[in-house]
């Protein structure tokens, strides 16, 4: 019960989240030994999540994932970065940072591709339903050659 | 005397099998209602912290929609026990929609490769079980309980039990 009216007030919860991505540097892109492409590039990431905290928010999960298509996989997506906000007043923030985990393709279609960057939140809530939602950064691409 | 002793008993077995059946049909029908074999799963590592702490519960939802990066998946490959974890990684065929899915738990640095059985890269759709929708804190500490602490198990049943027999009905 408690757990219902706690959810439904977060329904009427109306955010308006807001966040920017720059690559600042593709830090080395290479085709590794068993054929599939790696690439390390640096980011800064900034935001104002803050509106989408509520009084029943435990916790924003955060992360940055690159989407791109290949001849093989209609879709791809892979996680660089994530954090968890535990406050309102950790929601608005920019950061510099390489990303935290591995960009490797399955194959070696990077170069010259084109690919979004998403932030993505993941709503925690101290009891009752979890939401996420995400905003989509369209306009990247990998360098024709490898570096 | 012994009639109404006898139909005390019989009216008590009554409603200890309703209570039984009732719980019987509430889970199968959150079986149905959520399309998940296990549609409520208890936190029993830590991986997840501070998100999901050991105790918590867990409802799960299972349909057909694709699976996505931020997702949180109770999956089985194989292994005794499910894992809750975050989907990190997804490449989904042009052609057959079967995706390859790594996860990770929030508070591991590693993703899951390790963990995945028979030397396997990457987990398919099959190996989800559900996804984590609804979430209630400590609740799941019961059944950590009563199965790590098995006494604890016959205490409260026995109690039970004496409860039934001694009740007026």
């Amino acid at each position: 019960m408690m757990c219902a009216i706690a959810s439904l007030s977060d329904n009427l919860n109306t955010p308006s989240p807001s966040a920017e991505i720059q690559i600042m540097n593709i830090n080395w892109f290479q085709k590794q030994p068993q054929g599939n492409d790696e690439v390390s590039l640096t980011m800064n990431i900034s935001a104002d999540l803050q509106s989408l905290f509520t009084w029943n928010t435990k916790q924003l999960f955060i992360f940055v994932s690159a989407e791109y298509e290949t001849p093989k996989n209609s879709l791809n997506q892979v996680s660089l970065w994530d954090a968890i906000i535990p406050a309102k007043e950790h929601a608005k923030f920019w950061i510099h940072t390489s990303n935290k985990y591995r960009f490797v393709d399955q194959g070696n279609n990077l170069r010259g591709k084109e690919f979004n960057l998403t932030l993505h939140w993941h709503v925690m809530p101290k009891t009752g339903k979890m939401f996420a939602d995400k905003i989509v950064l369209t306009g990247y691409s990998f360098p024709e050659e490898y570096r | 005397m012994k009639s109404t002793h006898i139909r005390q008993i019989l009216s008590q077995a009554i409603t200890l099998g309703m209570v039984v059946s009732s719980a019987l049909i509430i889970w199968k029908g959150l079986i149905c209602i959520t399309g998940s074999e296990s549609p409520v799963v208890v936190v029993l590592s830590g991986s997840m912290e501070p998100g999901f702490k050991r105790g918590d519960l867990l409802f799960l939802y299972m349909n057909k929609d694709p699976i996505r990066t931020g997702q949180i998946v109770v999956f089985n490959d194989g292994r005794d026990i499910p894992i809750v974890h975050r989907v990190i990684e997804v490449h989904e065929r042009r052609d057959s929609k079967e995706a390859d899915i790594l996860t990770k738990g929030d508070a591991n640095d590693d993703d899951d490769r390790m963990l995945y059985a028979s030397n396997r890269q990457w987990l398919q759709q099959k190996h989800i079980m559900g996804r984590a929708v609804w979430f209630l804190p400590y609740v799941g500490w019961f059944t950590i309980i009563m199965t790590e602490k098995p006494v604890i198990k016959y205490i409260l049943v026995g109690a039970l039990g004496l409860l039934v027999i001694t009740s007026k009905g």
